[in-house]
């Protein structure tokens, strides 16, 4: 029982994040209708540009208190998260609007190397280490049963605030509207006054800010932040946005929280579920065959609408 | 005279809309059957439910004397019912003659062991599709462009050509999506005449077509759909004077 | 008329016979480094064949590819090496002289494994949309990376991220590849040896591909590609030949993967990565999709320009700047990225144009 609860924190925590990815990933597929495949490295961009303004703030201003220099920090990588995001956009995407489909998507992987890249060049191959600034403060649940830390708190609770603010966004005002407008009918929608290219845009950038955000949540929760962060978190988040239903971002919000519990407690209980066989380094593994799961199954996902090819 | 095509209570909804409403129709062999009816009647979801491309709702299906369920087009056409599409699907990044080689398919066998062998069976396969395909080009009056790409044909021809693939397939009916949609008088009584020598040369056509003079001319039956229902059935000049096809594309009179 | 096939037919002698002298060129101006990046020039162009048949010839874009690579390898390193005779003291009963199989026979399991898994993957995803296809391929490719890494519990299979070593060098109609032929008159060094038989294969592998492209099947995979319902309306099984698409390529990579194997004598997971695939889709992408000699090459010269930078590019930043600011790995992954964009967004496609219809 101990396992189950303990995995549940652990997968509320990592949800959190995937569901704030996931976002991204959703909102472009919404209005654009194709998957944003460099978004991963947004977050990674983001972990590594935190960290060297952490790095700085800290230099500079080494009296300020941890949570302070996070707080200043954070708005600055988000937004330049944001920016990358709508670099992006203009440069491999907007270009082939009318391109096959194949052509967005190789261009983007292309991108998405690009990117690596750059952070390899930029910040080194090696892993680095990323400053603990939130308070560790473990806390016990259930009778010492669970124990969460204070950064898992603040992650959950950031995100969880985070994900109501973007849902008022786009349920309650005009720019909401706008967007849901685009990815519903995008012609239409220019007819009505939206500018599709201005609504893309800052799809891609909100998109970017939060992947941003969720970057430097997973370089806080692991301790350290490198070139490659951003892929696996990625495509896992991807994999809950088609989870939940792409295009629909309670979907996304959902598939996130549900995708982390699975795979927290499917490397929890793994080992016991395959007898030794299988242990919790297969761990990745979960998110593909949910993936693939889904794809085959139901490929609207579970709040969503088809993906397959029709006439 | 037998009747090739024989689809009974057909019915198909989308979400809560009726596309068709137990909706039946008749080809009798060697004919040319229209189907006709104002935009959005359901006249091309009819043929997307007869050849496979959609599963009706319900319906009883018999073709050459035989039940089928259709719901898979490619069984549909090696059964021996070929179509074309009312927006054209031509494989644009082929030439006309590839685009009609690709319609001898499925009356070809030549599989991948054959191929990368190419021996002379092979071969011989392959020259015989050629031929064929170059003699189906010129059926439809399409003899000088064999080796233009399929985009950069006029509207008319790629709508001819259209015609010489889903001939290629050896159909037994060919079904018709608003073949003369897009084109000038010249180009209609060109079209006019190759339906009739297709019919001559032993096919059945059942068309799917606006132009009033064209169906009035050629079609031995015509079925008239409104809102996925049938409103009428019968000769041209039966349906021309039903008051209930008047009224379904004019309007009530004043 | 005749001048024009006479031209021809000598520009082809000429080209065979610089390809037999080529490996001694190299080797004399540049040694056996040179050499061997020819060898594995030729392996990747294998490679880029297998995988324009899937994403050139039938249209699916598989990110998975290398997948197909590392099960051809790891078939050969199991099956002639003496890993399993090690792990496992069955195995080492049953062939007290250790496995060596045969590589050509190998080959064949490789080809049949691979194009088995190919099929594997393909049934399930058929259905998906261009760019689904591709993350569920990714995904795949991923799942079977991680098995290979991490299969050495409970039972040592892959020997993890060690890698499997020792593998048998090739060997064929009695020949060792793995040191110099004396031929008498001559004397041919392993690694021109191997070059020869790569380029062999490499020319069955183009020769299959040209074939398949100019027949029914390859007609029938354009038409996938341009439209799969018309396909479906001329009679075509898409599905079908969907699977072949993905089982043909896929077996092109298992043999390349089964000479790679015995080719570096080690394998590891580390060598199919992501990377690895992203790779190999470049070369497809920059010879153009589809365009068989095109796709050669891509293959050739991104095999051999890393090279070529990693050559030049590191000498002269130490000359000009004391130490390499870039080195030539990253200079790799950026040329390879920069390619992918620039060639969809100005040349979309390919480098080497194809001229008139996609066949024939």
């Amino acid at each position: 029982m101990e396992t189950f609860l303990q995995q549940l924190v652990n997968g509320l925590v990592l949800g959190s994040i995937y569901a704030l990815i996931a976002l991204g990933y959703t909102m472009v597929y919404g209005v654009l209708g194709i998957i944003n495949f460099a978004h991963g490295e947004v977050l990674m961009i983001g972990a590594l540009v935190s960290l060297t303004l952490i790095q700085g703030l800290m230099g500079f201003a080494p009296f300020l208190p941890g949570w302070l220099v996070l707080v200043l920090v954070l708005p600055i990588t988000m937004a330049t998260c944001a920016a990358l995001s709508y670099t992006i956009e203009r440069v491999a995407y907007r270009p082939l609007r009318n391109a096959p489909r194949l052509a967005p998507l190789i261009s983007a992987i292309g991108m998405s190397v690009l990117l690596q890249t750059i952070a390899m060049m930029v910040w080194s191959r090696d892993p680095l280490m990323y400053p603990q600034l939130l308070p560790a403060l473990p806390i016990q649940l259930f009778n010492s049963a669970v124990t969460i830390t204070g950064k898992e708190l603040v992650i959950i609770a950031v995100a969880f605030l985070v994900m109501c603010a973007l849902l008022l966004l786009v349920e309650r005002t005009r720019l909401g509207r706008a967007m849901r407008a685009t990815a519903e009918q995008t012609k239409i929608a220019a007819l009505m006054g939206v500018n599709p290219n201005r609504v893309i845009s800052i799809t891609f950038m909100l998109g970017g800010a939060l992947a941003g955000l969720a970057g430097v949540m997973i370089a806080t929760n692991y301790g350290n932040a490198n070139f490659y962060m951003g892929f696996i978190p990625g495509l896992k988040a991807f994999t809950a946005a088609v989870l939940g239903g792409i295009g629909n971002i309670r979907g996304a919000m959902l598939g996130g929280l549900l995708l982390g519990l699975i795979e927290s407690l499917g490397a929890g209980y793994i080992g016991d579920l395959t007898g030794g066989v299988l242990g919790s380094n297969y761990q990745d593994i979960f998110a593909f065959i949910v993936l693939i799961v889904v794809l085959v199954l139901r490929p609207s996902g579970l709040l969503g609408e088809r993906v397959s090819d029709r006439a | 005279m037998s009747v090739l095509l024989d689809v009974t209570n057909v019915s198909k909804f989308f979400g809560g809309v009726h596309a068709l409403d137990n909706v039946g129709l008749r080809v009798p062999s060697g004919s040319i059957v229209g189907l006709i009816g104002p935009n959005g009647a359901g006249k091309t979801t009819f043929f997307n439910l007869i050849t496979g491309l959609y599963s009706a709702n319900s319906g009883l299906f018999q073709f050459n004397g035989q039940f089928y369920s259709p719901h898979s087009v490619a069984q549909v056409t090696q059964a021996g019912i070929a179509r074309t599409f009312q927006n054209i699907r031509l494989f644009g990044a082929m030439t006309a003659l590839e685009n009609v080689m690709v319609g001898c398919h499925c009356r070809s066998h030549t599989g991948v062991i054959g191929a990368i062998l190419r021996g002379r069976q092979v071969r011989q396969e392959e020259r015989a599709i050629r031929e064929k395909s170059f003699a189906l080009l010129r059926y439809v009056g399409l003899g000088d462009f064999a080796d233009h790409t399929a985009i950069n044909l006029s509207y008319g021809h790629q709508r001819r050509l259209e015609i010489a693939r889903a001939l290629a397939t050896d159909p037994l009916l060919l079904a018709l999506d608003e073949p003369a949609a897009g084109m000038n008088a010249t180009e209609k009584l060109a079209l006019r005449e190759l339906l009739l020598q297709i019919r001559v040369d032993g096919k059945t056509i059942l068309l799917i077509e606006h132009d009033v003079s064209l169906v009035m001319g050629i079609c031995d039956s015509l079925t008239v759909l409104d809102y996925g229902k049938t409103i009428a059935v019968g000769s041209p000049t039966e349906v021309r004077n039903s008051p209930a096809v008047i009224k379904a594309y004019l309007g009530n009179s004043p | 008329m005749l001048n024009f096939i006479s031209q021809r037919r000598m520009f082809l002698w000429l080209a065979m016979l610089s390809l037999l002298i080529l490996p001694w060129c190299v080797g004399s101006v540049g040694g056996n480094y040179w050499v061997r990046v020819l060898d594995f020039a030729l392996l990747y162009v294998i490679l880029a064949l297998g995988l324009n048949v899937v994403v050139g010839f039938a249209g699916l874009l598989d990110l998975g590819f290398i997948a197909f690579y590392a099960l051809g390898a790891y078939t050969f390193a199991l099956l002639a090496s003496p890993h399993l005779t090690q792990s496992f003291a069955a195995i080492a009963v049953l062939f007290p002289e250790g496995l060596h199989s045969l590589i050509w026979l190998a080959c064949l399991i490789g080809a049949v494994l691979a194009a088995t898994f190919g099929v594997i993957l393909g049934v399930p995803t058929l259905k998906l949309r261009g760019d689904y296809l591709a993350i569920v391929t990714l995904g795949f490719g991923e799942i079977i990376r991680i098995f290979l890494n991490n299969l050495d519990r409970p039972m040592n299979l892959t020997n993890g991220p060690k890698g499997i070593r020792a593998i048998d060098s090739i060997e064929l109609f009695g020949i060792s590849f793995a040191k110099s032929l004396d031929l008498g008159f001559i004397q041919v060094p392993a690694l021109y040896l191997i070059f020869y038989l790569f380029l062999v294969l490499a020319c069955i592998a183009t020769v299959i591909c040209m074939r398949l492209q100019n027949s029914r099947i390859g007609r029938a995979w354009v038409a996938i590609r341009e439209d799969e319902i018309a396909a479906q309306a001329m009679g075509i099984n898409t599905r079908n030949l969907k699977l072949l698409a993905f089982a043909i390529g896929a077996s092109f990579a298992g043999v390349a993967g089964v000479l790679f194997a015995s080719f570096q004598g080690f394998v590891s997971p580390e060598s199919f990565t992501l990377w690895e695939s992203i790779v190999v889709l470049a070369m497809v992408v920059l010879g153009g999709i589809g365009h068989i000699p095109g796709v050669i090459l891509g293959a050739v010269l991104l095999a051999i320009f890393p090279e070529v930078l990693r050559g030049v590019v590191q000498p002269l930043q130490n000359a000009l700047f004391g130490h390499v600011l870039v080195d030539a790995e990253i200079m790799r992954q950026l040329i390879y990225g920069l390619a992918l964009i620039l060639i969809m967004l100005y040349r979309p496609k390919g480098i080497w144009q194809k001229r008139g219809a996609s066949t024939s």
